[in-house]
Formats: C-alpha cells, structure tokens, sequence
C-alpha cells in the first residue's frame, strides 16, 4: 500500500519537498568540484592536455544518449500516473539501459585517457579532471540501481498509479543528474573547442 | 493497550517497548533528542579534558607535561570534538527533541532518516577518536588543526593516520548533519499546526529553519574540500600538491566558505534558545519579532559573503580584503540589532533570576564581548597584527562558549522538566551558573591581553619572560573553577534523576505548544493537535488580555493513532559507509584487503536501503491518553 501524502501546510509531499533541497545541496557541490576543476584544468604539463586528448564525437553521441534518456524518464512517470504499469515499466527500463550505456562511453573514455598517459596522479588536471566526471559517473550509476530497484518493486502489475510517486521521485534525481552533464559537457568540452 | 499494526512489507519491524533495542530502532524524535544530548554532552566533556590538559601544559613557562607532537593533537581534537561532536550536536538535541512539540507536529518528517542523523553521528564521532588507541608519537590522532590546512595535511608533512582518520570522519559526521537539514526544513514547512503560520512560529523555530538552510549550502564545500584530500592522502592525486600545479589556497577557500557559515550554525540556534528563554523567564512577550526574524535570515545569507576574512593575511590584496573586511563588519548591524532586541524585551519585565535566565543573561553578555573582539579583527590591518595570536582565541572562546554553551545551559534549565519530568534543583544551578560564569571570564578574559602581548596561538609552551606567565597561570586557575561549575551541574542532574517525576506540565508559565503537553509528553505527542491564531498562543489562551480564542482545540484524532515503526535499518545504513571510509583508511595503509571492505561497506548500505524500502510499515496503533 503506498504511504499517500498527508494534508501539508505547503501542498508538497514530503518527499519531493525534501528532493528538491537535496537536489539544491547536490548542486552546490558540484558547482564546487566544477570550480576545482576550472582552476586546475590548464595544468597538464608535461602530459596530454584536454584538446589532445578529447574525442568531441563520442562525447557528443554519449552526451545525446543521456538526453534521450530523460525523455524516456518523462515517458515512464506519465505512463505510471496514467496507471499503464507495463508501459511505465518499460520506459524505465529503456532509461536504466540508457544509463548503463552512458557509463559505458564513460569507461571506455577512462580507459582510453588512461592509455594516453592521464591518470588522477598524472597532472593536477587529470586529478580534477577524473574526480569531476567520475563523481558524475556514480550518480549515475546510483541512479541506475535506483531506476532497477524500481522495476523490482513494479514486478508483476507494473509501476502502477499508487506508485507514481516512487517514480516521479526517482525520475527528479535522473533529470538533475542529467542536467549536471549538460553543464559539465559545455564547460569540460565545448567551451574548450570555442576559440 | 497499544496495539501492532499489520505488518505490510517482507521483513517485520522490531517492537521492543523497552530495553536496550528499543532505543537501538526507535524512530521517535522525542527520544533521538535525548540519545543526541547524552552523546553530544560525553563528547563535550572529552573535549574539556583536551583543554584543561592544554592549560596544565601552558601554566607556566617551559613546562614539559606534553610534547608537542601531542600538544598539536590536542588542540586539532579539542576544537574538531567541541565543534562537531559538541555544540552542534547539543544543539541538534534541543532541535529533535523540540521542533515537532513546537510547531505541534506528531514527529519530524521522515523519522527514519532522523535516526540515521544520530546513529553516523556517533560513529564519525567514534572514527574521529580511534587514533587516540594508537598513540600519538606516529601521528594516528588528528594534528593539522580544526581546519585541516592542506600541506600540513599531506602525506608529506602527516604520514600517521590522524589526517585521515579526520577527513573520513567528518565527511561521515557530513552526511548526518545534511540529512538531519533537510529533514527540519521539510518538517517546518510542511507539518506546523493549523493555523501557525510562518509568521507565528516560535522564534526558535525560525532560527532552526534558517540554520538548516545554512547547513545544506554550506556543507557541500567542505565535502568537496574533505574529499579532495582524501584522494590526494589515500589516492595519490594532485588538488593540493603544490609541486605538481596544485593550489593550498584553493582549499582554504573552499574550507571558509564552509567554516564561515558554520559559526552561525553553532550561534543562530542558540540565539533561539535564548529567544525563547528570556520572554519566559522575564514574563513578556519577545521584543521585535519580526525584526528578529529578519535579523536571523540576513545573517544566514550575509554567512556566506565573508568567508576570506579568515584569510586576510593569505595575501589576497587590498582590494579583496578591504571588500570582506566591508561585509563582516556588515554582519554586526543585524547581530546588534538582537541585542538590543534581547534588551528590549527584559526592560521592564518582571525577571525571575531562575538559573536558565541567568544563563541566557551570561549568554548576552559573553556573546557581545566576543562579537566586539569579531568586529575588531574585521578590519584588515589590524587583523594582521592580531591573527593567530590568543585575541583570535580570546574571540572563539567568547562567542562559542559565551555564546552557544551559555545558551545550551539555558535551555538545558528551560527544559528539562519536559524531558525528564523533574525540576533542576535550582540552588545547584546557581552554583553551577556562578561556578561557569566566573570560572570563564577568568579563563578566557586573559586570552585578550596575551594575545596583545604578542602569544602566538597553538605553540606547546613558551620562555619566561615575556610577560605572559600571569595571565596564563590565572587562565589556568580559571579552568579549574569552570570545570568545578560543570561537576556541580553533573551532580545536579544525578541528584534530580533521582528524585520521583512530579514536574508539572507548565513549570514556567510558557509560551509555547510544548508546555500544554504533560512532562514528559506522551509518544504521540499531541492527542489532539491545536489550531493556533496568534504568536504565543499558549500564553494567551492562559492569559487572554483581551485575546480570546488564542488556542483552539478542535475533535479528537478519530480512533487510535499511529505511530511510525521502529526499524533497525538506520543503523545499518549508518554502517555502510563506517564501514567504506574504514576501507578508505587502509588503502592509505597499503592494505591488500583494502578494496573488499570498501565494497563491503557499500552492500551493507545498499542492503540497508533495500530493507528501508521494503519493510513494512508497521507502527503502532494507540489510543490517545496512553503511553504518557
Ligand atoms: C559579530 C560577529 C562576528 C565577527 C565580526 C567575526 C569575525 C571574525 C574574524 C574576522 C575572524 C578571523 C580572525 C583571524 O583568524 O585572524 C574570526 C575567527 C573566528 N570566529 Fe568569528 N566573528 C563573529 C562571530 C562569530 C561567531 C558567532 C562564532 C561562533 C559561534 C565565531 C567563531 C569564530 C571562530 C571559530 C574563529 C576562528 C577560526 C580559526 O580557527 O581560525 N565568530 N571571526
Ligand atoms: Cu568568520
């Protein structure tokens, strides 16, 4: 039985109220990491720099892949607050599996930097570098888990209306880390290449 | 009789009523403010015994008690165990246990999350300490300052363990004091009593809410700070090394933006506790709410805009210092205006010299002296001259003992008989308010005059000679009688938890939701919520002065009311990343089984989150007027 919202002062559930400031503290600390990262990023010397190393392509396919997940995400809460459970379960299948194939590009990027000589030891750049992504890298990835949790919990019926809730908050977390990297990517990539 | 609820999910929730495991799962608010108080109150002492040995080794010139090695672990554990593990903890005793009784609430909004708060606090606080087991000579106790500056913080210069130990247990002690943020902001938004509007919350409230803000904005910088070191200790990365490009400032800055606002973490809530205590015990209302409320949001912002006055003599140029020197001298305009405020609404009351108003008085008056030496090492240059001597203690100590545990103290008096159902005996709280008072003054007065004289802070001893010995012989006496003022305060509440629980429900004459409740409140708290109309309600419903219909109570909760189950999956959860950051502390130790306890800690936690998810929810269903 789904715990319903009680009457509050403010008409926000209590969940999504406590969401949104996580989501306002989650910011802050990547605006900080991101900080690190601007005041470090020209420190590469003597190794490989972010144009050397950059494949602007692949990031841009990764990049897009991301997005589009989001737009799964929006499909599988509607589909859930319209009670179509199975198809709600599928939209959040398809964003789970979006996901992993972001981390995926993201490893496959990891290793192939690595090869080329940056590590989180290399250059003040590589440690900034590695620590801003890779953090990126685990909300996703809890993010993953957290969208698989749902879909055992939606065994059965599917993700029904009496669990809309779950994933719509669920769904809120996905955004903001996707949103994060759309940051991320304009700063760390396109910016780089603008001249 | 109280009866379980239908178990909903796949694992049952424990039921102890009483026992050891009743405390371990309970989820109630009213008693994680006390596991918080207790806790916080063990480390306060551990922390006190840190300085008074400090002040043994300093009483006279070149006195050898401890070397300096430990002397530095001293002072780093002193003001980390009084920050993190005391006052702010003491402080979130008095928010758990209040804030719901306040705003009549039945509990905080998510109770579960309330008990995970508590439960990694205690083991920061554990993991924060356990390099005390292993000596101090190899440098496994925390040395590098409260602050942690990098490079005195890298494996160069701090191969033990104590950088670490520091760094994973406040990045645990973090997460705690996050969560426990948005908890209390959701709860004062969204669960206040009919009626109360944001504008009608009690003052304390406010103070909690607007610290809660602070919190989860200012928090964020020091993780990033916390976990930058720890990948350059335990990872070898680069953030603060400055032979490969790394900046030290930049760590400063991150470590300010949070150790700034952090000081109104300790401050702002116990201007609330005072906020509350002097109406009361002065029997007026409380002078300028509004502008209080004000006052209270403008500081919380201004928190964030003066963070490089730590770091004047970085050597950031006069343009920057002469802006921060600007905003920190700004701050005082709405600090000022609570003193007066304060003042304002003793004139003229009838004043009941009780001990909690006295304390709230001593509170008033330490806290305007340290905000006085605040301001005068707000201007640049003469913070030049005064930085890192003992006038920056002198200003510590005034403000955060003259200010949050004076007011500690008054809300301790204030409340106890709600919590415990039996009065402080009041003529040992006037020792123990005389013993403290004096004892302080004369302990941290001398601190003003040294540091004039030119002591540095944090050297482990001094030659004769200097003109320093007086005043830090009688700092040292001083110490003494302070700590004879907390005995007496010890012995106070042994002597009163001994006596039968016969406290009335309103001792006072209070103000507030909390006192229209017996001592102590039921489990439920409210059988039957109020609908308020006006600020102070309960004293008006009391005394209606031509304001009638203050208080209204309206039906009675129709049947029994719930109550949330307990649950042992908080502290699992707190567990998990124990658990990781111990994984962490043997990496840096080259410890082949390093990997697996970390992946350890991380399924513990995701075990634990499963549980959270899927336990049923449980609870208690009980008739009102049981249980109290
Ligand atoms: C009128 C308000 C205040 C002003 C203008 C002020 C100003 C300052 C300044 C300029 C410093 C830096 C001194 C130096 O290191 O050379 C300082 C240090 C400090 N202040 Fe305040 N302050 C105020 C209130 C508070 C409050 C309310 C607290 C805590 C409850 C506090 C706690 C501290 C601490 C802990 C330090 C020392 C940090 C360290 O270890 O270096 N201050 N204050
Ligand atoms: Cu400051």
């Amino acid at each position: 039985m789904a715990h319903h919202a009680h009457e509050t002062n403010t008409g926000i559930d209590n969940r999504k109220l406590g969401f949104w400031l996580f989501i306002a503290s989650e910011s802050i600390f990547f605006a900080c990491l991101l900080v690190g990262y601007l005041v470090y990023k020209d420190g590469y010397q003597p190794g490989a720099g972010p144009r050397d190393l950059f494949n602007i392509e692949l990031t841009t396919v990764s990049t897009f892949v991301l997005l589009m997940s989001s737009l799964a995400m929006v499909l599988g809460v509607n589909a859930a607050q319209r009670n179509l459970g199975r198809k709600a379960r599928r939209w959040v299948l398809v964003t789970a599996l979006m996901g992993l194939a972001f981390l995926g590009f993201q490893a496959y990027e990891f290793t192939h930097f690595y090869h080329a000589g940056l590590s989180l030891s290399s250059s003040v750049f590589g440690t900034a570098f590695y620590t801003l992504t890779g953090f990126h890298g685990a909300h996703v990835a809890v993010g993953v888990i957290w969208l698989l949790t749902l879909l055992y919990h939606g065994r059965g019926a599917g993700l029904t209306a009496d669990k809309a809730d779950d994933v719509e908050v669920a769904g809120l977390y996905w955004h903001f880390v996707d949103i994060v990297w759309i940051v991320l990517f304009t700063v760390l990539y396109l910016l780089e290449f603008v001249q | 009789m109280a009866t379980a609820a239908k178990t909903l999910g796949i694992l049952p929730r424990p039921t102890a009523a009483t026992g050891f495991w009743s405390w371990v799962a309970t989820v109630d608010h009213k008693r994680i403010g006390i596991l918080y108080g207790v806790t916080a109150f063990f480390f306060f002492l551990v922390g006190g015994i840190e300085a008074w040995l400090m002040r043994l080794q300093l009483a006279r010139p070149g006195l050898e008690l401890v070397t300096a090695k430990t002397f530095n672990a001293l002072f780093t554990m002193h003001a980390t165990t009084m920050i993190f593990l005391g006052v702010m903890p003491l402080l979130a005793a008095f928010m758990n246990y209040l804030l719901p009784l306040l705003i009549g609430a039945r509990d905080v909004a998510f109770p579960r999350l309330n008990a995970f708060s508590y439960w990694i606090y205690l083991f920061g606080g554990i993991f924060i300490n356990v390099g005390w087991l292993m000596g101090t000579a190899a440098g496994h106790v925390p040395d590098s300052g409260w602050f942690g500056y990098a490079n005195l913080t890298s494996v160069e210069f701090s191969g033990g363990l104590g950088p670490d130990f520091w760094t994973l247990g406040l990045l645990l002690l973090g997460i705690g004091t996050l969560v426990s943020g948005f908890n209390f902001i959701v709860t004062i938004l969204n669960m206040r009593a009919p009626g109360m509007s944001l504008m009608k919350m009690p003052i304390f409230v406010w103070t909690i809410l607007v610290t809660s803000a602070i919190i989860i904005f200012a928090f964020p910088s020091v993780t990033v700070a916390l976990i930058m070191l720890m990948f350059d200790r335990a990872f070898a990365a680069n953030f603060f090394e400055v032979a490969a490009g790394g900046s030290v400032v930049f760590y400063q800055h991150l470590f300010w933006t949070f150790g700034h606002p952090e000081v109104y973490i300790l401050i702002l809530p116990a201007m609330g506790i005072v906020s509350e205590v002097l109406p009361v015990h002065a029997r007026k209302m409380l002078f300028g709410y509004s502008v209080m409320v004000f006052s209270t949001a403008l500081i919380g912002f201004m928190g964030f805009t003066v963070w490089s006055h730590h770091m004047f003599t970085v050597g950031m140029g006069p343009v920057v210092n002469s802006i921060f020197s600007l905003t920190t001298m700004a701050i005082a305009v709405p600090t000022g205006v609570k003193i007066f405020n304060w003042l304002s609404t003793m004139w003229g009351g009838q004043i009941r010299f009780t001990t909690a108003m006295l304390f709230a008085i001593g509170f008033i008056a330490c806290f305007t002296i340290g905000g006085l030496s605040g301001f005068m090492h707000a201007s640049a240059p003469s913070d030049a001259q005064q930085h890192d001597t003992y006038f920056v203690v002198a200003h510590i100590h005034y403000v955060l003992i003259g200010g949050s545990i004076f007011a500690i103290f008054s809300g301790i008096y204030h409340w106890f008989p709600k919590v415990f159902g039996r009065l402080l005996d009041e003529r040992l709280g006037q020792w123990n308010f005389w013993l403290v008072f004096a004892g302080f003054h004369t302990f941290a007065f001398p601190f003003h005059f040294l540091g004039l004289l030119g002591m540095p802070r944090r050297i482990y001893t001094y030659a004769p000679g200097l003109g320093w010995e007086f005043w830090n012989l009688l700092s040292t006496i001083g110490v003494f009688v302070l700590a004879a003022g907390i005995l007496v305060f010890i012995a106070n509440v042994v002597v009163t938890m001994r006596k039968p629980m016969d406290a009335p429900a309103d001792p006072w004459d209070g103000r507030t939701l909390e006192w229209t409740l017996p001592s102590p409140p039921p489990v439920y708290n409210f059988a039957v919520v109020p609908r308020v109309h006006l600020r102070d309600a309960f004293w008006f419903h009391k005394h209606p002065e031509g304001k009638e219909q203050a208080l209204e109570y309206g039906e009675p909760h129709p049947g029994p009311i719930h109550l949330p189950g307990q649950s042992l999956m908080p502290v699992l959860l707190a567990l998990g990343p124990t658990v990781a950051a111990t994984g962490v502390l043997f990496v840096r130790m080259r410890e082949s089984f390093a990997v697996p306890v970390i992946v350890a800690g991380f399924v513990i936690a995701l075990l634990a989150l499963w549980g959270w998810a899927f336990e049923g929810e449980g609870g208690t269903l009980i008739e009102p007027g049981e249980g109290s």
